[in-house]
């Protein structure tokens, strides 16, 4: 559905140039829903905007939708969806007249397209808002609409940026919900960007990280899990005289064996191994052998934000462009 | 091309219609000109040097092209709002031509301008203005393919720099000059020598002085005839540069 290859955007502003995006490689598969992680300034707006023909590339190559960015712009823009990260409609407008608008935009028929329309905002919760200024919305339910602007043409390949940025709980499950339903229904393919490492965890089938307008890892959510040895175990002792005795159980017990491979505080011990669940009982026993009474255990499977902040060096929340 | 313009005009003339403030204000600058500045110019044609017709005919022109510049070139204000809003760029991502984009919103541009400019005419005809029909409507087609030129230019510099702060000093410091170059206020017949030579190259003085000459009746002229060609030839360069910034803004 998308091939890129060298895809590259360089902005010139008054001190100097800004290389967004260095020479990014992606394929994506008709049906695939692909996530595009990265921390703010990655280059992720500026990738998604040159694969939707909204500016062009300054070096390399893309087919997207079977039609080459380049030379047939108009092909590639008939057959994608798109939701840019901020905004996409007048304040004075309703909600229904930016959808049929948009729509018409697309040669679809008025009556098609208020029909969709209308389908639309139910689906994503904006029932009875049809009417609606735009301006008088909540920023989540403007979110939502942005949303629905992009999805209303109907598209087989759809490029979400940041969709769910400022919804609450509940409106990103029925978002999710909604793009596991657009690629199970019509088999859609979908493109998107997020910050939000449980967002690309639980909708994902496959994900590109990007950090300095460069990819630095791609792969399923196992795998990239994967990279990181082991589930992250955390003993809290009751006594901080003990945490010593504790830490030379966990040395036994831990992936890496030795010693460097165990964190210990004051009253805390923190190891990794290959398999939590399958060896608390044993280390359990171990320590009540070695006269540790514990205040509490936590057993954490590595997330997505140890696979940022091993590739990356950083994590995601603290990121600050350089 | 011509589906994609409409859904742009409609929506565009849709939202004007809603917030009407900025068509009201067009057309009361020009009225109150029209209702105070008039008189003063009442007694002005027994100057020597003023053109020949009556002094409506001499100032309603003028009018009618301060409305036509001033309110077109302001019109790009109203596109960086929409940029900003995103909706430059939700409609960018649609098949729809690029040059649709910019006419619908011209042609909307341009009907709220024949508007304004009929009331005005309607109104300069209530204060006792009388002229030919004809020359009157050959000057409503000249200001209005000045306004969607001008609305073109308007468009595609507020799409190249994207900001009100930016646009607003950079269409004043065209905009007074060309205006006061025009001779739109006081006839440049009445200009000493110098004056006379800058605004015979000021494009839009000629356009002014076609106009009058509409309004007198006096087809044939060589006012008539050098208005219509340099109005042309404007609404030419301007519609031009605007569709190739929109072509070239949306690659
Ligand atoms: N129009 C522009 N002019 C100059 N620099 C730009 C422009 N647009 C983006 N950049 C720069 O390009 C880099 C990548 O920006 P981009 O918007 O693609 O990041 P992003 O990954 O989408 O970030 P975020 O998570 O904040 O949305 C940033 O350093 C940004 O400052
Ligand atoms: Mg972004």
């Amino acid at each position: 559905m998308i091939t890129a290859r060298g895809l590259a955007r360089t902005y010139r502003t008054r001190r100097g140039t800004v290389e967004a995006v260095r020479g990014v490689d992606l394929d994506v598969d008709a049906g695939e829903i692909v996530g595009f992680l990265g921390p703010n300034g990655a280059g992720k707006t500026t990738t998604l905007r040159m694969l939707s023909t909204l500016i062009a590339p300054t070096a390399g190559e893309a087919t997207v939708a079977g039609c080459d960015l380049r030379t047939d712009p108009v092909g590639v823009r008939r057959h994608i969806g798109y939701v840019a990260q901020s905004g996409s409609t007048a304040p004075e407008a309703t909600i229904g007249e930016e959808l049929v608008d948009h729509a018409l935009l697309y040669g679809i028929s008025k009556s098609t397209a208020t029909a969709r329309g209308r389908e639309l905002i139910d689906q994503l919760d904006l029932r009875g808002l049809w009417e609606r200024q735009t301006k008088t919305l909540s920023g989540g339910q403007r979110r939502r609409l942005d949303v629905a602007m992009g999805l209303i043409n109907g598209a087989r390949l759809i490029f979400l940026d940041e969709p769910t940025t400022g919804l609450d709980p509940q409106a990103r499950a029925n978002l999710w919900e909604h793009v596991r339903r657009l690629r199970g229904d019509l088999g859609a393919t979908v493109f998107l960007t997020t910050h939000y490492l449980d967002e690309a965890d639980a909708l994902c089938d496959r994900i590109l990280v990007i950090d300095d307008g460069q990819i630095v890892a791609t792969g399923t959510p196992e795998e990239l899990k994967r990279r990181i040895s082991g589930d992250l175990i955390t003993l809290t002792v009751a006594d901080p005289a003990t945490a010593p005795a504790a830490a030379q159980v966990a040395t036994g017990r831990s992936s890496g064996g030795d010693s460097a491979s165990v964190e210990t505080d004051a009253s805390t011990v923190r190891f990794r191994v290959d398999n939590g669940a399958r060896a608390l009982p044993a280390l359990l026993r171990d320590l009540t052998a070695a006269g540790v009474d514990l205040d509490g255990v936590e057993v954490r499977r590595p997330s997505l934000d140890d696979v940022f902040l091993t590739l990356t060096g950083r994590t995601l929340r603290d990121d600050i462009p350089a | 091309m011509l589906l994609a313009t409409r859904v742009v005009f409609v929506r565009a003339m849709r939202l004007s219609l809603r917030n009407p403030t900025w068509i009201v204000i067009g057309l009361t600058q020009p009225i109150l000109y029209l209702a105070l500045f008039g008189p003063l110019l009442r007694k002005m044609n027994q100057l020597p040097g003023f053109p020949p017709g009556s002094w409506w005919q001499v100032f309603v022109p003028g009018l009618l092209i301060q409305l036509g510049i001033f309110g077109a070139l302001f019109v790009g204000f109203g596109l960086v709002a929409e940029y900003r809003a995103g909706v430059i760029e939700q409609m960018r991502v649609t098949p729809a031509p690029r040059m649709a984009l910019l006419l619908g919103r011209v042609l909307r541009d341009v009907i709220v301008l024949v508007v304004q400019a009929l009331v005005l005419t309607v109104a300069a005809v209530v204060f006792g203005m009388r002229a030919p029909i004809v020359g009157v409507v050959v000057a409503f087609v000249l200001v209005a393919l000045l306004g969607a030129a001008c609305a073109s230019v308007s468009y595609a510099v507020a799409l190249i720099t994207k900001s009100e702060d930016v646009l607003a000093p950079l269409l004043n410091t065209v905009a007074v000059p060309v205006l006061l170059l025009s001779g739109i206020l006081l006839p440049m017949s009445l200009a000493p020598g110098w004056l006379r030579t800058l605004s015979e190259i000021n494009p839009f003085s000629h356009v002014v002085d076609g106009i009058r000459s509409l309004f007198r009746g006096d087809f044939g002229s060589a006012d008539t005839m050098w208005g219509l060609i340099v109005g042309a030839i404007i609404v030419a360069l301007g519609l031009i540069f605007g569709a190739r910034t929109f072509q070239r803004e949306s690659a």
